[in-house]
């Protein structure tokens, strides 16, 4: 994609838990933005705009939360989006704080998203009974848990493959201070013990109910080459979506997660995904994704993505490492999910990513999706100027 | 910056409509807006849209109103949680890289379903305001109140709603038109005082749709384009007590960094009364000179997360059809006007 | 002076909506009054969609003629549900199902019943179990569920694009 340059200048983000009573939404969203002002060695007087997003607002029960956060997120007398991508908001969000850096608007631009879901509960949210529609409701996994027996039974893939996921995430999650899931005492045993919820989705395989947030700081290239932190290039973004509902879609291998994805290794220059890219955080909020997003992403064949799981390749100390962090399945405060994936991987190239630092990242991925699998966005940054 | 241009403009009636849903109140205006282009939603380099989960009452609700578009194969698609003038700054924004050299905004909204007064209570504080549920109307009224306090007359009231049935005469989408005389409206009781009923918006549902095309390809796709001269967007501390209410320090600004300079036209989104004339004073219009909302305005119609993106289309649609050379758009957000986008365009 | 911090408060939100289904789900909903499941038809790609909501979402055309569609299905994929939700209560396990109905071009949830959760498969052919004529209603949720039917399973290949 043509335009300016730009770079993420810092990151900040909260320790994600199931409920921060401490502080209200506009002190968790705070908390974010002014880590991420720290880390960029910035104060708010330098951010001309502030680009927000998060899931649906009855997760709070606050309509356009943005209007009521602006001043703790020192917008006022600024420009402020709200955006709203579903779960793939804060990666959709990200990307246009980057467009208004890359289109020469702005200089430097703060970019938040969140969720506090235990304000509100999101179960609910997503239940509202409408009459027309489908009345059988069972979350989320009962939404997903069919194509994941779609997944299974289109590539054959050994039954395992997502509690080898659950195990590397949640062992990654203890390397990372900020994750919501801390579970010293993980294992095999336990996930292949916990409840069978949807099945072919146990309990140890879905990703936790958080309230967090995240924020970066994007800068222009003269912002970035006066920075005397460490920065991340932006290589490239792109997003794509696909109707929730068309007839013959796939929603194990989605046509718009696979443009996307080519889309935004074209703009990073990008031939070969599986050697160039150093490491990855995907949206992986149930275990099976992450091989299904594997081979979304171009770095499997079809129908060959949990090989890469079974051979130990995405684990951390593997030749592609994805979800250093811990990834969705060990924090989940949905409306930020996307950005956190951003935000983590900016980390990985700048060297800053702590304990889960993957030794010499200097091009990784980012990744969120949303819906049912309809929405995409992407980014690519680098320890590089491209 | 790159030149952006509106090419074409469609907008549904804004009735309370109680037979079709979002998509189907989209669909017709999406093929209005795109008949005159020659192009289809496919051919379209970025999509945005604008709407709300509350005003529709469910999470998601523009997840379905893109069925309308036909996003396949997959499109570059993104969604602001506002109304669709901001959709709009995101797709100019997205036009500036030069990859691209068209976008489609839209916006829909229908405020029948619940009670929009008490829906809008949502977007306030949610631990120390909106707990007490002050209403729309309340909010606006008490904000009418601070603008009559600081030296106005209910009779430049009655002036604006006047003129604005007047001018929606004209208007075939607007609800409520007519000719009224100021001291009729002076004579109706008060709603919510110091606000009359007419001085409120009707509750409308609707759908808009605008076409942006760069440089060139604007040139190709219609004759005479209303091209984006300046826009952008500020916003106001929420707590009522902590701003002027009988000013728009936020539409100021904007107004400053658009350059809005002499207008032909203005269309502003004010839905109720004195809104209008605390916008048009932020933005120096003078009436003498600039033609205020010839299309009614919001206290024509106004479906909600809609009426911003319409007052960009109307101007443009306007200066397209040589009724002036330039012209100013505003669009509002949040309480008693807390967000404010300006939007400045020139045909030539 | 110190005061115990206040770490919530409650505050009830209550919002009433009507909604509009719109004019092509409306077909739908009157053909479930009558125990008929009615889709429609893409006029550009000749996909039956059930339940039609205003647009062929693939083509972003509005829809052409009502096609009943069969009340007979196969089962493309379930997941088998071991936890309930608040607005449903139902025995653990049950089987929530994408069902494809004959003619249709899209799957539907609808629950599983009649046969033990362990010997549900994919491919298998169900039909709709509707509740009493009386109960009928403008609903999606006049067919209670599907069971299984006296038929072989249905080739993987002939609902693969379906999963």
């Amino acid at each position: 994609m043509a335009g300016n340059l730009a770079a993420v200048l810092g990151t900040g983000q909260t320790k994600h838990v199931a409920k921060r009573e401490d502080v209200s939404i506009a002190g968790l969203v705070r908390e974010a933005a002014d880590r991420a002002l720290e880390d960029a060695g910035l104060t708010y007087a330098d951010i001309d705009a502030v680009v927000i997003g998060k899931a649906p607002d009855m997760f709070e029960g606050v309509m356009m939360p943005e209007l009521y956060l602006a001043e703790a997120l020192g917008a006022i007398g600024k420009p402020l989006i709200r955006v709203h991508t579903a779960g793939s908001v804060g990666g959709s969000t990200a990307i246009v704080a980057t467009h208004l850096v890359q289109a020469g608007v702005h200089e430097r631009v703060l970019t938040v998203a969140f969720e506090k879901q235990s304000e509100s509960n999101a179960m609910w949210a997503l239940s509202i009974k409408i009459p027309f529609s489908q009345p059988l409701v069972a979350g989320a996994g009962g939404y997903f848990a069919p194509i994941i027996r779609g997944y299974i039974r289109k590539a054959d893939a050994p039954l395992d493959t997502g509690f080898q996921v659950v195990l590397k995430d949640r062992l990654n999650a203890l390397k990372n201070p900020y994750a919501h899931l801390h579970q010293p005492d993980i294992s095999m045993e336990q996930i292949v013990s916990s409840p069978l919820l949807w099945d072919p989705i146990r309990y140890a395989e879905t990703c936790p109910s958080s309230d967090g947030a995240a924020a970066m700081v994007i800068g222009s290239e003269q912002a970035a080459d006066a920075s005397s932190r460490p920065v991340a290039w932006i290589h490239g973004t792109a997003v794509r979506s696909e109707p929730t509902m068309g007839a013959g879609r796939d929603r194990v291998n989605p046509h718009a997660g696979r443009d996307c994805a080519k889309a935004v290794y074209a703009a990073a220059g990008i031939t070969d995904p599986f050697r160039e890219i150093d490491c990855a955080e995907i949206y992986v909020p149930f275990s099976w994704f992450e091989p299904m997003w594997l081979e979304n992403l171009g770095f499997a064949e079809e129908g060959t993505g949990w090989k890469l799981v079974q051979d130990g390749v995405t684990a951390l100390d593997g030749d592609l490492p994805i979800n250093m962090s811990g990834g969705v399945l060990s924090s989940n405060p949905i409306g930020a999910s996307g950005m956190l994936r951003f935000l983590e991987v900016a980390n990985q190239v700048r060297g800053t990513a702590g304990e889960h630092q993957v030794d010499g990242a200097r091009k990784a991925l980012g990744h969120a999706y949303g819906g049912g699998s309809q929405f995409f966005a992407m980014w690519v940054v680098g320890k590089d100027k491209p | 910056m790159r030149d952006v241009a509106v090419v074409s403009f469609a907008q549904s009636a804004t009735r309370r409509d109680q037979t079709r849903n979002e998509v189907e109140i989209l669909m017709p205006v999406l093929r209005e807006a795109m008949a005159p282009t020659g192009l289809t939603t496919h051919d379209m380099g970025f999509t945005c849209s604008g709407s709300s989960d509350y005003l529709a009452g469910q999470a998601f609700a523009f997840v379905s109103a893109l069925d309308a578009v036909g996003p396949w194969p997959p499109i570059q698609e993104s969604h602001v949680e506002m109304d669709g003038a901001w959709a709009l700054y995101e797709a100019w924004v997205r036009l500036q890289h030069g990859d691209i050299d068209t976008a489609l905004v839209y916006a829909f909204g229908k405020s029948s379903p619940g009670d929009v007064g008490r829906v809008l209570a949502l977007q306030l504080d949610p631990y120390v305001v909106g707990p007490l549920w002050p209403d729309a109307v309340s909010i606006a009224a008490l904000q009418a109140r601070a603008f009559l306090e600081a030296g106005h007359d209910e009779k430049d009231l009655a002036r604006v709603v006047a003129r604005s049935r007047r001018n929606a005469a004209g208007n075939p989408h607007a609800q409520l038109s007519g000719e009224v005389d100021e001291a009729t409206l002076l004579d109706e009781p008060l709603y919510a005082d110091p606000l009359r009923m007419h001085d409120c918006p009707p509750i409308s549902d609707g759908a808009a749709v605008v076409v942006l095309a760069a440089g060139d390809r604007a040139r190709e796709l219609c004759e005479r384009p209303a091209w984006i001269r300046g826009i952008d967007h500020r916003i106001d501390v929420q707590a009522l007590g902590s701003r002027d209410l009988a000013t728009s320090a936020s539409t100021k600004l904007a107004g400053q960094k658009a350059g809005v300079g002499r207008v032909d036209l203005a269309e502003i989104h004010a839905p109720f009364s004195h809104q209008e004339l605390i916008v048009a004073e932020a933005l120096g219009l003078n009436e003498s000179t600039t033609s205020i909302n010839p299309s009614g305005g919001a206290l024509a119609s106004n479906p909600v997360m809609v009426a911003g993106l319409v007052r960009i289309g109307e101007a443009a649609r306007r200066l397209s059809a040589g009724e002036g050379e330039r012209a100013v758009a505003h669009a509002t957000s949040g309480p008693a006007l807390q967000q404010n986008l300006v939007c400045v365009l020139e045909a030539s | 002076m110190t005061a115990e911090p206040i770490t919530g408060i409650v505050t009830p939100i209550r919002l009433d909506y009507t909604y509009t289904p719109g004019t092509a789900p409306s077909g739908f909903l009157r053909g479930m009054k009558e125990g008929r499941i009615l889709g429609r038809r893409c006029p550009q790609c000749s996909k039956v969609y059930v339940p039609p909501r205003g647009s062929c979402p693939m083509c972003g055309v509005e829809f052409a003629d009502e096609v009943e569609v069969a009340d007979t299905g196969t089962l493309v994929t379930f997941a088998v549900v071991n936890v309930n939700f608040a607005n449903r209560v139902i025995d653990l396990p049950y089987v929530s199902g994408e069902v494809r109905f004959d003619g249709s071009d899209t799957t539907s949830m609808v629950l599983v019943q009649g046969i033990p959760v362990d010997e549900v498969r994919m491919g298998m052919r169900v039909k709709a179990h509707w509740l009493p004529r009386e109960e009928w209603d403008f609903t999606f949720a006049n067919i209670d569920y599907v069971e299984p039917i006296d038929e072989p399973d249905a080739d993987y290949d002939s609902y693969r694009e379906f999963v």
